[in-house]
């Protein structure tokens, strides 16, 4: 209990410097407060935390950032080198100076949580908390209490976004960690496109807390491609729950690729409520050292004739350990539904640990389902026959790792984004293997 | 190029090869034959490494350095190259992939640099049109979902790509049709110069019509019991192994 008291007692103290807020706000923030202090944080008791240990969190003493100091040349190192709209949030405080919406069309709106709460816009009284509640977990609930920084995206029917829209959350290195609990709102409405990117980084000595939450409402035939990069520091620890909800032949695609962070938890729950519509959850995970790596996702076929499909990879090192839980429900009378799953994970090491859980809850009878998970380590023999060519041992091993995340990054098509995973992944490959040299080389081939 | 002297192996506790000497030239092309579990494949595996297999004593050099002590990448780079009988599939490799990076190594090995792309594909296209393969096969996993045929012609496409100094081919006409024969074995006639030598290694004289090998050794419960050139391969097969084992008892 205890443990709690410290978040509460840091949330007294930002309310106090506040003042005042419009009453909406303050009763879901004190709903969030009272569920988040009835709860408590979860322990391994609880079922969906029953292989991750929340301790680090609990006793953390992780205070509120103050300002959003951070070098331009800092953050343009660590930024995706893309054409993009940006926001960025420097542990969790929104930086008006290493952000740049400059050329967004009208029908496009992006801009931080706090400019829209301060100005009371439409956008964020109805939506904010519709999908992910309180109820959620302990920490939807700790979110809600602190919420008051975090990206609001809002597109009008039919745009089509130009370039992809970035949201960018820097963790800092300091002499007191911090937490941030970032709220993330996307509102898109009929036909409309977009690509978001969700990215996660920071200095390497860092050891913060981030607590995200994302609601996603995606309108009739509304299409979203989702990128979560998170490359956290290694000493950060980082809970996420998404929640979409997807009207009729909407198409939400989440890529999430988590290659950083001490201790990490995403949450991704999908509501599919209308005929046609459509979910891909492409997840891969890379853990080293003592990295947890924890992905629970949550497919609901609430209508009939949707679709889902997700592929899920990990792969695991020294003695980090990985969790993943994929559910697929079906509702009573959801017919002609498709529900395909699949976590493969690879053990690099004899100390890595997975636990993989996938299950199908189906209570319709017209339905295709499928879900399956593997569990195994490098193939010796391709290992050795490598080596017979002369690749040493080394590079042999990253060859092999990259190809086993191949069949989910083949999905990417953001070349830079590929680029970050594939060289994290096969980072331990020599210098002169040019893993660039290869793919150009590849795609040379292809035109020829 | 290549000496083994008195090589004995066991492989789990079994003597499989008990006193096995051998010598090969450069510019010679070199069988092996005998009857199943007569060792055969167990010394080109030993050449290359694999692991499993315990050498008791004896010695094998390669151009005068102990190839028992180099590591398996490093017999390959030193020239040695292993074709397999059954050349394991490497899901999300690509081919393109495996002879980019062990044409490199191999040159790193040398102290050289990568070769340039522009260079290095075409002597790619070159060869995968030698071994009538389409160049599709480059995009693909190395292996994965090729005929037994189309993976004997891959193993040959590295050869060619690669360039040994000796090259050890384990039984690679098993599992091919007669016009994929020719093919495999154009290949390997094409390997053949005053530098570099190759070793055979089959089951079946059918093989060595298309590669007429200089020496042609019987391997039989162990030990080399006989060679001769290219005609105690026909021997053998009009003989059989059994008749060839007596002579030397007797």
């Amino acid at each position: 209990m205890s443990e709690v008291i410290h978040f509460l007692d840091v949330l007294k103290k930002r309310l106090a410097q506040r003042g005042s807020e419009p009453t909406w706000i303050a009763a879901r923030r004190q709903a969030g407060a009272a569920r988040f202090e009835a709860m408590g944080f979860p322990t391994r008791r609880d079922e969906a935390w029953k292989y991750t240990n929340v301790r680090q969190i609990a006793q953390g003493h992780f205070e509120l950032a103050e300002d959003a100091d951070y070098s331009s040349a800092k953050a343009a190192a660590l930024t995706l080198p893309i054409d993009a709209y940006r926001l960025t949030f420097v542990d969790g405080v929104f930086s008006a100076r290493l952000s740049d919406v400059e050329g967004l069309p009208e029908s496009v709106q992006v801009m931080p949580l706090s400019q829209a709460l301060a100005q009371n816009h439409e956008a964020v009284g109805g939506p904010l908390g519709r999908l992910t509640g309180v109820e959620f977990s302990p920490f939807s609930a700790l979110n809600t209490a602190f919420m008051e920084e975090g990206a609001v995206i809002r597109l009008a029917p039919g745009t089509v976004v130009d370039k992809p829209i970035i949201l960018q959350f820097v963790s800092r290195a300091g002499e007191q960690p911090v937490m941030s609990h970032p709220r993330v709102l996307i509102e898109a409405a009929g036909r409309s496109q977009a690509t978001v990117i969700e990215h996660h980084m920071g200095d390497s000595d860092a050891a913060n807390f981030t607590n995200l939450v994302a609601e996603i409402m995606l309108d009739r035939g509304a299409i979203l491609t989702h990128y979560k990069l998170q490359e956290a520091p290694l000493a950060d620890l980082h809970i996420a729950s998404i929640h979409v909800e997807q009207r009729r032949d909407s198409r939400y695609t989440s890529y999430n690729l988590n290659l950083g962070g001490g201790l990490v938890r995403n949450d991704l729950v999908t509501d599919l409520n209308g005929q046609g519509a459509e979910a891909n959850f492409y997840g891969l995970f890379y853990g080293q050292g003592r990295q947890h790596v924890d992905n629970h996702t949550l497919a609901n076929h609430n209508a009939p004739r949707t679709f889902s499909n997700e592929n899920y990879k990990g792969i695991l090192d020294d003695r980090a350990h990985g969790v993943f839980n994929g559910k697929v429900v079906v509702k009573r009378d959801s017919q002609k539904i498709e529900g395909f799953q699949s976590n493969a994970n690879l053990l690099l090491s004899d100390r890595a640990e997975i636990d993989t859980k996938p299950e199908l809850e189906i209570y319709a009878d017209d339905v295709k389902c499928s879900h399956g998970s593997t569990t195994g380590q490098l193939d010796k023999e391709a290992i050795y026959a490598l080596r017979t060519r002369g690749i040493d041992e080394q590079t042999a091993r990253g060859l092999l790792t990259l190809a086993f995340a191949g069949e989910v990054m083949e999905q990417v098509d953001i070349d830079a984004i590929t680029e970050r995973v594939e060289l994290a992944v096969a980072g331990k490959l020599p210098e002169r293997f040019n893993l660039a040299g290869l793919v150009e080389i590849a795609a040379a081939f292809n035109e020829a | 190029m290549l000496e083994v002297k008195d090589l004995h192996v066991t492989v789990e506790k079994k003597e499989i090869l008990k006193g096995l000497n051998l010598t090969i030239k450069a510019g010679e092309v070199h069988a092996i034959m005998g009857p199943n579990g007569a060792g055969k494949s167990t010394l080109s595996a030993v050449i290359a490494g694999k692991e499993g297999y315990e050498v008791t004593s004896g010695s094998i050099t390669f151009e005068g350095q102990d190839v028992l002590e180099m590591e398996i990448e490093e017999r390959a780079q030193a020239g040695l190259l292993l074709g397999f009988q059954y050349p394991v599939e490497i899901p999300g490799v690509k081919n393109i992939y495996l002879l980019k990076a062990a044409l490199n190594a191999q040159r790193a090995a040398r102290g050289e640099g990568d070769m340039p792309a522009p260079e290095f594909m075409k002597l790619v296209k070159e060869k995968i049109a030698q071994m009538q393969m389409d160049p599709s096969f480059l995009q693909r996993a190395v292996n994965e979902g090729f005929s037994g045929g189309e993976k004997k012609r891959n193993e040959i496409l590295q050869m060619l790509v690669l360039q040994p100094k000796l090259a050890m081919l384990d039984e690679i006409d098993s599992g091919l049709d007669i016009d994929a024969m020719r093919v495999v074995a154009d290949g390997v006639n094409s390997l053949r110069d005053s530098k570099r030598a190759i070793l055979l290694v089959t089951h079946y004289q059918r093989l060595l019509d298309y590669i007429v090998p200089d020496k042609v050794h019987v391997l039989m419960d162990g030990r080399i019991v006989k060679s001769g050139d290219a005609e105690l391969a026909k021997e053998l097969e009009v003989q059989g192994y059994e008749d060839i084992v007596e002579e030397p008892a007797a």
